[in-house]
């Protein structure tokens, strides 16, 4: 690893202005996935800026209903948080279903969110990466790609963001707050993340020198079910081969509202709009949820090892929306 | 925390709004000036130490070549094998992926903390924990045991401070503290790998030390 300098950061003004000292630094939170990349040789920074004492490690109820979790608040205490357990059921099962016990210890909401993607070749700095190095190549397009996206990937990168997390948050319409050199600006969750395009080397909209400061959480009707479910080779400590968080209200025997993401299938949590237009109005039977996920996914693309993954998600999806309607109360 | 004290701010100053943006980096140990060295104060096992930390030390490598304390184990070196977890401020954590600099102020409990060395009741000076993996033959080579042990320590605390688990019911109250049946045990541990096998007799030996 190479040596870098480390600063630690007494505010997020003190943050912004020594990343804009040092344009090739990284900022710090909990490390678990930049401290592992560094030992790779994936990012080598020439500092690190510690922003994880910043106060932004709480949990708040906002006046309208809605909730603001800190960037830094650990995800082991995001999914324990009882507001979350009680309203944002999906949220705390994403977390729970993600890492391990020591890893959600020291994970942080911003990071989780800015956590890169597990595909080989882009850990493997001797391998081609269009993302890691811009023009390389990529590996995976022809080469193991049995975990890689079916939805939304380009010529020039195939992954999948790894995050649980970020998969219950788009799903749920939350909103990414970010600050940086440029002031602070909010982006729907669902939309923070990127598709690979032409630019692999992008995963967010997050702008050189931001940093994540929160996450809102908008108010949701008391009583809304949501959930989340992940189909992973492994019972427990795997990343998502396919995975769906929801949440469904249903007035007058019909769907009112559906929010509905895909995970593990695509560059980011996949917000499932078209399946969501489909079933507004619908009478939320197994069969029109069957329609519904069908039609989104006759955008699939598989690659040449992982077709099954369309039925993966199309299976883990209608399941979840079933169960949530058998659970909803109608609103009459 | 009692102990030698240095510049750099301890987490309760910057909790308390004292800390200001530093370069913790202060040459002490490596090339002077070089600013890729920092002045960090971590208490181990009840034990202040302050040393000149390059910036690039991971706390593993901090306890087992800095300190001499290589209970805690070095098997992947990126977070997926759990042999390294130690606590920190009472959390389990992967010690293999923390920057030893970020954990100034911090106080890290290793598996060599955890025997009191207390013969009167039970007779060895054992944790209970320690004892029980012991009595179960709850290993076999022994590589992952430090490891086991922390996290268990680690994971039989945050059931009873309510932190669900994947395995745990949703419908079950938020902040009562969590049963920790088998599958309970099994998924909370998913983090701490064992080539040897031995997960049926560390579950037993973890049960056999819950309240």
């Amino acid at each position: 690893m190479k040596p870098f300098a480390y600063v630690r950061a007494g505010s997020l003004q003190e943050a912004a202005d020594a990343f804009t000292a040092r344009p090739g630094a990284r900022y710090l939170a909990g490390g678990t996935n930049l401290m592992d990349l560094m030992k790779l040789g994936v990012e080598q920074p020439e500092a690190l800026i510690d922003v994880s004492r910043l106060p932004l490690d709480t949990v708040e109820e906002l006046p309208d209903g809605s909730l603001r979790v800190g960037a830094t608040v650990r995800n082991s205490d995001l999914a324990a948080h009882p507001v979350v357990r009680d309203r944002y059921p999906a949220l705390s099962r994403a977390l729970l279903a993600g890492a391990s016990g020591q890893l959600r210890n020291v994970a942080t909401t911003g990071g989780n969110l800015l956590q890169r993607t597990r595909c080989p070749y882009f850990q493997d700095v001797t391998k081609p990466c269009n993302k890691r190095s811009p023009g390389s190549g990529c590996g995976a397009l022809e080469g193991v790609h049995r975990d890689h996206a079916v939805l939304g990937h380009s010529e020039h990168c195939v992954a999948t963001h790894p995050s649980d997390m970020a998969v219950a948050l788009a799903a749920l319409d939350a909103r990414v707050e970010l600050y940086g050199p440029g002031g602070a600006r909010t982006v729907p969750a669902a939309r923070f993340h990127r598709l690979p395009g032409d630019h692999p080397e992008r995963d967010t909209e997050i702008l050189p020198g931001e940093l994540v400061t929160g996450v809102v959480l908008p108010a949701l009707t008391a009583g809304l079910p949501s959930a989340y479910r992940k189909a992973r080779d492994r019972a427990s400590y795997a990343f998502a081969l396919a995975s769906t968080a929801a949440v469904l209200e249903v007035t007058d025997g019909a769907v009112s509202h559906a929010g509905i993401a895909f995970g593990g299938v695509a560059h980011r949590p996949w917000r499932a709009r078209r399946a969501e237009e489909a079933l507004l109005g619908a009478t939320p039977t197994r069969a029109a949820f069957e329609e519904a996920v069908d039609l989104e996914l006759s955008a699939a693309r598989p690659l040449r090892d992982n077709a099954y993954k369309v039925d993966l998600v199309r299976n883990v999806a209608v399941d979840v929306l079933a169960g949530l309607a058998s659970r909803t109360p109608d609103r009459v | 925390m009692d102990g030698p004290h240095h510049s750099t701010a301890t987490r309760d100053d910057v909790r308390h709004g004292r800390a200001a943006a530093r370069p913790a980096a202060d040459g002490a140990g490596g090339a002077p000036g070089d600013g890729h060295s920092s002045t960090t104060t971590i208490e181990v096992n009840g034990v202040p130490h302050t040393l000149a930390v390059d910036n690039r030390r991971v706390l593993l490598d901090l306890l087992r070549e800095d300190l001499g304390l290589t209970g805690a184990k070095k098997g992947c070196d990126q977070g997926q094998c759990g042999a390294c977890t130690v606590l920190v401020d009472g959390r389990r954590v992967n010690s293999c992926l923390l920057p030893a600099v970020a954990l100034d102020g911090s106080a890290v409990t290793t598996v060599e903390g955890l025997a009191d060395g207390d013969e009167g009741t039970d007779g060895d000076g054992l944790h209970p924990l320690q004892r029980a993996f012991l009595d179960r033959d709850a290993f076999q080579c022994g590589y992952c045991t430090p490891g086991q042990i922390c996290s268990a320590l680690g994971a039989i605390g945050e059931a009873a401070a309510g932190h669900p688990s994947h395995v745990t019911d949703p419908g079950a109250p938020p902040g009562r503290p969590v049963p920790l049946t088998r599958d309970e045990i099994r998924e909370r541990l998913s983090g701490n790998l064992c080539r040897c096998g031995a997960y049926p007799h560390i579950v037993e030996a973890v049960e056999d030390v819950l309240p």
